[in-house]
């Protein structure tokens, strides 16, 4: 049997099917999340601009060595950041990361952890759609 | 020649670092794929062959304050990979490694950048140079330096 060779277009065209499809259902989990804590929050809406000054705000409360998000996460969430111990840590940006918030058990338990570590306090549903909706925004 | 490390004392770092991963099975299998995902997630999941048993007891039991952070995790994950860690340890099964060498019985140490053959092998001069290069960061970096580590491997490569 002869074999057709596959269409370079056609491969593409699949390919970039594939990958709207990854995307869509991304959105689709992200919102799911956020969903959720405005439901907690009792709020219809979270403040991109209420993330921003959270996030790449400089808090007391916490551990004296990560007084920010940005201390690891550096200020420009666009780009990669590091963890205290030197590991890499992937864009927090859903645009250049957009699996970020897309699975609900680890962004609870990294909430749970980093501003207990930040802040030295848990955040409240609508402290962690703020940033979500902070960083999904950039 | 890597000018950071002292040759002379390359033999102690020839250490089994790798675990025994043919036996395992479910649960244990388990603690060993939690292991690697979540201590992996901040730095290298340093081997469970480089403390004692006690140690990561210690370790696993305040994980809501761990070196300075939250490493807090669920009850079930935190016990499948302190079974893991303990199973694997320098004093498991009633072996000693060399690693425990210099570490009184009595002693719980928590850091492994504190043993006494960690500071034989890095000197001040690996120290400065880890931390001189942000890249890297920290003596606690072992990939820094050693492409291998996350492998087992930490030879002089």
């Amino acid at each position: 049997m002869p074999i057709t060779p596959l269409k370079p277009a056609l491969v593409f065209a699949a390919g970039v099917v594939v990958a709207t499809a990854g995307l869509a259902a991304a959105n689709t989990a992200r919102d799911a999340i956020l969903k959720t804590y405005e439901h907690q929050a009792g709020v219809a809406s979270f403040s991109a601009a209420a993330g921003k000054a959270l996030f790449q705000g400089h808090h007391t409360g916490g551990k004296a060595a990560t007084p920010s998000c940005t201390t690891c996460h550096t200020k420009n969430p666009r780009v990669m950041g590091q963890t205290r111990a030197g590991k890499p840590i992937k864009p927090m940006a859903v645009s250049h990361n957009p699996n970020r918030f897309t699975d609900p058990h680890k962004v609870e338990k990294w909430f749970r952890r980093n501003c207990h570590t930040v802040l030295g306090r848990a955040c409240t549903a609508k402290e962690k759609g703020e940033i979500i909706t902070y960083l999904s925004s950039i | 020649m890597h000018a950071l490390i002292r040759p002379g004392l390359a033999a102690a770092a020839m250490l089994a670092l790798v675990t025994s991963p043919a036996s395992m099975a479910g649960a244990a299998a388990n603690g060993r794929d939690a292991f690697f995902k979540e201590c992996s997630a901040c730095h290298m999941a340093y081997p469970p062959v480089l403390l004692p048993q006690r140690s990561w007891k210690k370790i696993m039991g305040n994980l809501s304050s761990h070196f300075g952070g939250d490493a807090s995790l669920d009850p079930a994950t935190t016990n499948a990979i302190e079974n893991f860690l303990v199973a694997n340890a320098a004093d498991a099964g009633g072996r000693r490694s060399g690693v425990l060498n210099g570490v009184s019985p009595n002693e719980t140490p928590l850091r492994i950048t504190a043993m006494p053959w960690f500071n034989i092998v890095h000197g001040s001069r690996a120290r400065a140079y880890a931390k001189s290069h942000p890249r890297i960061k920290t003596i606690a970096n072992c990939l820094g330096c050693h492409r291998g580590a996350a492998q087992g491997s930490f030879g002089d490569d």
